[in-house]
């Protein structure tokens, strides 16, 4: 059976409500899972359509390729460890860049064989490829950043922003060329330079930036897939890349606001690179008297406590302390404690990493609170437990307008009772600002790590039975 | 109305529809999002499919097709996939009020 292209045309319509609600459903936790159903609706939809309609008509390559990223795609789906979300994330980025560009130049061909060119085509084939192309290497170099493969550190030279500027005018030139006279090798070296900007515009960026540059790149990708449809004149693809593009600028914006940045300043660095103030700071940290506390203190303090708050931060990530947490979590409850969890929006290394790390463990989600829920709730919590956290609590970015941070907003930990953070060392947090909280008569500090410190508590809590 | 006018309408209004829906996304489910959008921008797939199930194809273009049909399923496939494990895990309270 042969699907006409107003049929196929009416199914991508259907495909495309499909995803808008499953991405709706991502309003509750309760209905997320249903969304995600509707979205493999969509997508199964928009494929057999495709397959169905008169435009496919060998199938061999298709069904090698499909197998392939089934498999390929189920194993890293179930294997990948939570803490490992952001390197997924950003490798699926990677891939999306590079079909897209793949597409792009596959379409190029077909069409030249076709005699089909004209310099519209050809202009959005070019746009196609920068954005795939940019997507791509710079999807590689977030992951690189992520895994640790390449320095998290800001790579910086002088004249990096006119260099980058230069290559950018120079792509966008040969694709206005290519489009103007069909050049192959206009395609060619603009295809290369693009590949070049995604490198070169990701690598001054830090690894404290890493929410921000993951969820730009996940607007690239929709960019992409927007601009394949163009090429197509493909609905679905131009509908589904604008979803996916507003998505992540969203989800960009959202994390510049939580740092009080503009995208601008993240994007053209900034953070990471002065950390001489830090040193210095810390350095001065034993003279403006830092009190460290013993584990048995702060167990001490939370078994008499009616409310305890914890607050992540991508150190409990690194020690993979969330399960030692849950478990403190329930014995604090058994004695009739309440206890809550604060994210920070810019927690982790992408927007909504704690909340899954925390749900992994097994913490139900209504513990776990935003920062405008949470923070009136301070004053009146006998115990923060700050777990590989530091610049989100920091009151400087308050009170301190010469602050880097200053104007950021932060979970008002302060205000609490008592604060205990558990910290491997006095280094100061990524933005290299000295942590005013530190100093504080209600602070105390429990070093060591993450995990070690909260399994020691919870043992404690469990012998002393007070 | 030129073709390239028509997918500038839907493209923009499209926008719109994105603006709306991602807003009301609950911040705990951010990560989801991004794994459920990498999963939906696999939908490059139907440009992919149409490369390489083209019959008078230089098989250049054909192995191109190939190429971006695989790495499209990859995040189809994984990106449902493990958007689902992550749902999964998001569970309220049982013993509560």
């Amino acid at each position: 059976m042969e699907l006409s292209a107003n049929a196929q045309a009416l199914a991508y319509l259907v495909s495309a409500i499909l995803f808008i609600l499953a991405l709706k459903g991502l309003t509750h936790p309760a209905s997320a899972r249903r969304g995600n159903t509707l979205g493999i609706i969509g997508m199964a939809i928009a494929i057999i359509a495709t397959l169905m309609g008169n435009e496919v008509k060998s199938y061999g390559f298709i069904i090698a390729g499909v197998a392939g990223g089934a498999v390929i795609g189920s194993v890293l789906a179930l294997r990948i460890q939570m803490t490992a979300m952001p390197q997924l994330v950003a490798a699926l980025h990677s891939f999306v860049g590079m079909a897209a560009v793949l597409v792009a130049i596959g379409t190029f061909i077909n069409k030249q064989a076709a005699g089909a060119l004209d310099a519209v085509l050809m202009g959005e084939l070019s746009a196609g490829i920068i954005i795939g192309a940019i997507t791509f290497t710079g999807s590689v170099i977030a992951f690189g950043k992520l895994q640790g493969i390449v320095s998290g550190k800001p790579v910086k030279f002088a004249g990096q922003h006119l260099l980058n500027l230069l290559i950018g005018l120079v792509t966008i030139g040969l694709g206005v060329y290519f489009a103007a006279t069909g050049d192959v090798t206009a395609l060619i070296l603009m295809t290369l330079l693009a590949f070049v900007i995604g490198i070169t515009l990701i690598i001054p960026i830090g690894g404290a930036d890493m929410p921000v540059i993951v969820s730009m790149l996940n607007s690239y990708s929709g960019w992409a897939a927007a601009a394949t449809g163009f090429t197509l004149h493909n609905n679905l693809l131009i509908i589904v890349g604008a979803l996916v593009g507003f998505s992540g600028a969203i989800l960009s914006y959202i994390m510049c606001r939580a740092m009080n940045r503009s995208i601008i300043n993240v994007v053209f660095g900034g953070f990471g690179s002065e950390t001489g103030g830090g040193e210095s700071a810390a350095a001065t940290a034993h003279e403006k008297g830092v009190k460290s506390a013993s584990v048995e203190d702060a167990v001490y303090w939370m078994e008499d406590a009616n409310r305890v708050i914890i607050v992540p931060g991508y150190g409990m990530a690194v020690a993979q302390a969330q399960h030692a947490l849950k478990e403190l979590m329930s014995l604090l409850e058994e004695r009739g404690v309440e206890v809550k969890f604060a994210v920070h929006p810019v927690a982790g290394r992408m927007p909504g990493h704690m909340n899954v790390l925390l749900a992994e463990a097994d913490i139900p989600y209504d513990h776990v609170l935003e920062m405008d829920e949470i923070n009136p709730e301070f004053p009146s919590t006998d115990v923060v437990l700050v777990v590989g956290a530091n610049d989100v609590v920091n009151p400087a970015a308050k009170e301190d307008p010469s602050s880097p941070i200053y104007g950021m907003p932060i979970l008002e930990a302060g205000k609490a009772r008592q604060v205990f953070f558990l910290k491997r060392s006095m280094r100061p947090g990524y933005s290299g600002v000295d942590n005013l909280l530190f100093y504080q008569d209600n602070c105390s500090l429990i070093f060591g790590d993450a995990k070690d410190t909260v399994e020691a508590m919870v043992t404690a809590l469990k012998g002393g039975g007070h | 109305m030129p073709d390239t006018l028509v997918a500038l309408y839907v493209f923009v209004l499209a926008c719109f529809i994105g603006y709306y829906v991602v807003w009301g996304v609950t911040p705990s489910l951010h990560t989801p999002l991004m794994a459920l959008t990498n999963a939906i921008s696999g939908i490059v797939i139907v440009g992919a499919l149409l490369v390489t199930g083209l019959e008078e194809v230089g098989s250049l273009a054909e192995w191109m097709g190939f190429f971006a049909v695989l790495l499209a399923s990859i995040n189809v496939f994984g990106g449902f996939l493990v958007t689902n494990r992550m749902l999964a895990m998001f569970k309220k309270d049982k013993k509560k009020r």
